[in-house]
């Protein structure tokens, strides 16, 4: 069953919500039905919620019959993220070590959706414990990329992605460490941001690497991410690294003028390794820009070359740590064996995958004595760089812009057998999660069928004015409104 | 310490305190010690997934606290680390510490060691959580089928205090840790319970040749908690090393542990095999900014130490001996000065709290604290004795009354008629009485004997059952008989 409804954006449906022209059951029953009908195919649900989704939007519409006033998410179906706690429903991390975990409590983004009033329609597929660019490391399945499903999806929050771009919800979470969120938003033709660093509260976000990850919207429209930005963002003081701050009303942001805004291309990003035809359609976009009245210069980050070798050394590190707690002792997986050490050793050989082993092993041993000042503390060092990179850059500009990754969605297996080639893929997101700093990647045309992303980055906590200059492009183009082909016809990477 | 005048021995000392705010260091678990196994526990002392640490602010006001009382220099810029290592006791397999910026740097105290004083100097205090424990089915792990963790304990609340190595006898090593404690007792920050285990102590020993001035290879012994364990350990340990140079073999710079059972430490564990912790500041906490007005507030709030006590005792008229008795913990220090509030005289206040006070507690092996004899009760006690109404002797058998009743002492005087009787007209009677009952004395008395005059008072208190106020009778006696 298809329904009318889907496909819509927030907003729409926030209108047929308050003009009761659809109950937020039809809705909620409609988006059920979507994935019932197309996540065979797609994968992206680890966990579907259908008779809880049902009873909070039951709750919704006994609202609505008694004529309150409706929030703007109000009884709107969205998921999450396997890796953001949700009470009482598992929370996977899409990993063998978390298969049967189910937490005692909520991650702060749950419970601001829950207040914002949103639908938990499920949860979504990942790589596991959130490493990965593809998702293909997900303990359970692979999720297939809506565009081409012999295509991945981007990943680590591939099934965010896919979810959004092929109507099983109307908006998802995802968490990006080193492009989680910006690069499977690009490959599914989708707008994804991430935040400032400190913007949404980690509580409850499974950590991989705690001073790099963050939490943002997937959504179909620009104005959609605003809104949910609206919802999450904000300090909570049980997450020491949230700032405090006073959150801007985002959708304030959304205007259709960037006449003067001054926008800096890093030449870095064009460099070796970007697909010409990436690039070539990025330009594309950049003169649009020009034509909408912004000031385009080139610019320079002349340490965006160490930014992969940093940001492998922290993050793995981090992660080393990180996940020390997965021991069999407490919760989740655990193997058999006759005494503790033999316990551990078992639990964690058998529990995690090949990519979360190779990690904790890389960044054990950048940590190790002897080792630390020549990797983890360089490694610091070479982030402070980076970060000056982009404090000179943002004298000049108010955005910078670049394609969100070198290339189109690939192939499954096509760079799984070769991780160096797939952290490599990762050159043009990592910069900007060392530094911190927001950015956004939003529809920009198609190579061979498949969506490129263009990547907008700011000053940390300049959300709002990549959200102008997100909304401007938009409006003036159209790549937002095209919607994979679900029908069943299969097509070949490269080859539409 | 002269070895058999070989060796001299240098001992350091590291001491975990459990800080004694009401709740956790990285959440707001209650501290309390006990509870049934695993009740005292939330997702972060868990070590969910997920979960993060917030730094309780009381924490960190203790540590400075500690700090000043300790003369450490207060870091304006510290900062939260990991020390990673796999433990089933510890719930994310790292510790949250702080490794090369703590909160506390260089300080010391002074100890006293027969008449002669010295400095010890500390290096560093540092914060960092607790770990929690395991719970063997049988008496030890080795002998158990299964073990289970209590996370009741995880994240409490720890200091650690580093010394430097400027012990050289096992008295110095006593007298440094009895002054920590006694400091970290009187500026509240710990209630330095050592048989619940919330004070511990490793210690780091060397011996060295004589007149030597570079150090020898150490041994560490961990987790010891009491100053018997401390001492036993060791003579024992510096024996061992003795006996290992004696045979021209070298020291093996190891971690040991100490067996309570028989009295011998033992290797846990070889320098080769010691811990990688792989070190690196936790990235869920932001580095600690104290400012000086931070740093003033909480010296405000710092209690009189036990050496300005014990200067103050000493002023009121108070010998070194007995101001050194009165302050040695704060809770006989502390009952002391309540009641002096309403006592004035020192002197005579000491040697009842030292004397009658203490014995009574001890044969009732009852702490000060838990005393039914309140201070103030105390001092209106000795305030009949001053006032006449009672004698000395009988306020002894008054206060063993007060003991066991709880009541105060006036109304047990009251209610058992015990007031001196110092009415000249009734001690005049009596004393009439006496002189006719006993003429012989009288005369002696009179014929310059002096000596008859105790006998005489002594019938005197016998016939009022002691009630008699005894100056009175002296002075009434010697005129009558005059």
């Amino acid at each position: 069953m298809e329904s009318v409804s889907i496909g819509k954006s927030v907003s729409e449906l926030h209108e047929l919500l308050v003009h009761k022209d659809i109950s937020s059951t039809e809705l909620t029953k409609a988006y059920i039905d979507r994935i019932q009908a197309v996540d065979p195919d797609l994968q992206a649900y680890l966990t579907v919620l259908e008779d809880e989704a049902m009873a909070q939007a039951a709750e919704v519409d006994q609202k609505i019959a008694q004529g309150e006033t409706l929030k703007p998410l109000e009884g709107i179906p969205m998921a999450l993220k396997d890796n953001m706690c949700t009470e009482g429903i598992r929370t996977s991390c899409a990993s063998k070590m978390l298969e049967n975990f189910i937490p005692p409590y909520n991650a702060t983004v749950t419970n601001r959706l829950r207040a914002a009033g949103t639908i938990l329609l499920g949860k979504l597929n990942m790589d596991e414990f959130a490493m990965g660019s593809s998702t293909e490391n997900s303990y359970f399945t692979k999720t297939r990329n809506p565009w081409n499903l012999e295509c991945v999806p981007g990943g680590s929050s591939g099934g965010s992605a896919v979810a959004v771009a092929g109507d099983e919800a109307t908006f998802t979470l995802g968490s990006d460490t080193g492009g989680s969120i910006r690069q499977p938003a690009a490959f599914c033709g989708v707008v994804g941001m991430k935040p400032t660093y400190g913007a949404v509260s980690r509580l409850g976000l499974i950590a991989f690497a705690s001073s790099l990850d963050q939490i943002g919207p997937f959504t179909k429209t620009v104005r959609d991410n605003a809104l949910v930005m609206n919802a999450i963002a904000g300090y909570d003081a049980l997450d020491s690294t949230s700032v405090p701050y006073e959150t801007p009303d985002y959708t304030k942001f959304l205007v259709n003028d960037i006449k003067g805004l001054r926008i800096g291309i890093p030449r870095e990003y064009f460099g070796e390794g970007i697909d010409p035809d990436v690039a070539k359609g990025i330009k594309a976009g950049i003169q649009t820009l020009i034509d909408l009245g912004a000031e385009v210069a080139e610019c320079s980050l002349p340490h965006t070359e160490y930014a992969i070798p940093a940001y492998y050394l922290i993050a793995t590190a981090e992660a080393s740590s990180n996940l020390a707690r997965y021991d069999g002792v407490r919760y989740g997986y655990r193997a058999d064996s006759n005494d503790v050490l033999g316990m551990f050793k078992k639990t964690r050989a058998e529990g995690f995958g090949q990519e979360v082993k190779r990690r904790i092993m890389l960044g054990t041993y950048a940590l190790s004595s002897g080792y630390y000042d020549a990797y983890y503390l360089k490694a610091q060092k070479v982030r402070t760089l980076i970060k000056q990179d982009f404090d000179k850059a943002f004298e000049k500009f108010d955005v910078l812009l670049s394609p969100t990754a070198p290339t189109p969605a690939f192939k499954f297996g096509e760079k799984s057998a070769d991780p160096l080639a797939m952290y490599l893929s990762d050159i043009t997101t990592v910069p900007i999660n060392l530094a911190g700093i927001p950015a956004i990647s939003i529809p920009a045309g198609f190579v061979n069928g498949l969506p490129i992303g263009m990547q907008l980055m700011g000053k940390a906590f300049g959300e709002g004015a990549l959200y102008r200059v997100a909304y401007t492009f938009e409006q003036n183009t159209n790549y937002h409104s095209l919607k994979p082909n679900l029908s069943g016809e299969v097509l070949t990477c490269g080859s539409r | 310490m002269v070895v058999a005048n070989k060796y001299e021995m240098v001992c350091g000392l590291e001491v975990h305190v459990e800080l004694q705010t009401k709740t956790k260091i990285f959440c707001s678990c209650t501290t309390e010690f006990g509870g049934e196994q695993n009740t005292h526990v939330c997702p972060v002392c868990l070590g969910m997934p997920g979960a993060l640490p917030v730094l309780n602010r009381e924490v960190v006001n203790y540590a400075i606290k500690a700090g000043l009382a300790l003369n450490c220099e207060i870091a304006e810029f510290s900062k939260f680390d990991r020390k990673n290592y796999f433990y089933p006791d510890l719930s994310k397999n790292y510790q949250t510490s702080q490794f090369d910026l703590p909160i506390c740097g260089k300080g010391g105290l002074e100890i006293e060691v027969d008449g002669e004083k010295k400095w010890i100097g500390i290096t560093r205090a540092h914060m960092e959580e607790d770990a929690g424990k395991l719970v063997h089915s049988g008496d030890t792990i080795t002998t158990s089928n299964e073990s289970s963790v209590d996370y009741n304990r995880a994240g409490v609340p720890l200091l650690e205090i580093v010394s430097e190595p400027d012990m050289r006898s096992i008295p110095e090593v006593l007298a440094y840790l009895e002054k920590l404690v006694q400091i970290l007792e009187y500026t509240e920050v710990s209630d330095c319970r050592l048989e619940q285990g919330s004070v511990r102590f490793d210690i780091n020993v060397s011996l060295r040749p004589m007149g030597a001035t570079t150090l020898g290879t150490r041994t560490e012994t961990k987790n010891l908690n009491s100053f018997s364990s401390v001492r036993r350990c060791m003579e024992y340990e510096i024996a061992r090393q003795a006996r290992v140079l004696d045979a021209g073999e070298k020291v093996v710079q190891e971690t040991r542990t100490w067996d309570e059972g028989q009295g011998v430490t033992l290797t846990l564990r070889s320098k080769e095999e010691a811990h990688d912790y792989r070190y690196f500041p936790e990235p869920d906490l932001a580095p600690l900014v104290i400012d000086r007005e931070w740093v003033e507030r909480i010296h405000k709030t710092l209690p009189e130490l036990p050496e300005a006590r014990r200067a103050r005792l000493q002023v009121l008229g108070l010998s070194a001996y007995d101001a050194g008795v009165i302050t040695q913990s704060k809770a006989l220090s502390d009952f002391f000065d309540a009641a002096l509030s309403s006592y004035e005289d020192a002197k005579t206040l000491a040697n009842w709290v030292m004397g009658d006070v203490t014995r009574l507690l001890n044969t009732n092996q009852c702490s000060v604290v838990d005393s039914p004899i309140s201070a103030a009760q105390l001092a209106e006690l000795l305030g009949l004795i001053d006032k006449g109404t009672i004698s000395g002797k009988i306020a002894k058998s008054v206060l063993e009354d007060m003991y066991s009743t709880g009541k105060d002492a006036g109304v047990i005087v009251k209610e058992k008629g015990l007031a001196q009787i110092s009415d000249e007209g009734a001690l005049l009677g009596i004393i009439d009485d006496v002189i006719s009952a006993n003429p012989q004395s009288a005369e002696d008395y009179r014929a310059g004997k002096d000596r008859a005059i105790g006998f005489l008072v002594g019938q005197i208190m016998k016939a009022t059952k002691g009630q008699a106020n005894p100056g009175l009778v002296n002075k009434l006696l010697k005129e009558k008989l005059s």
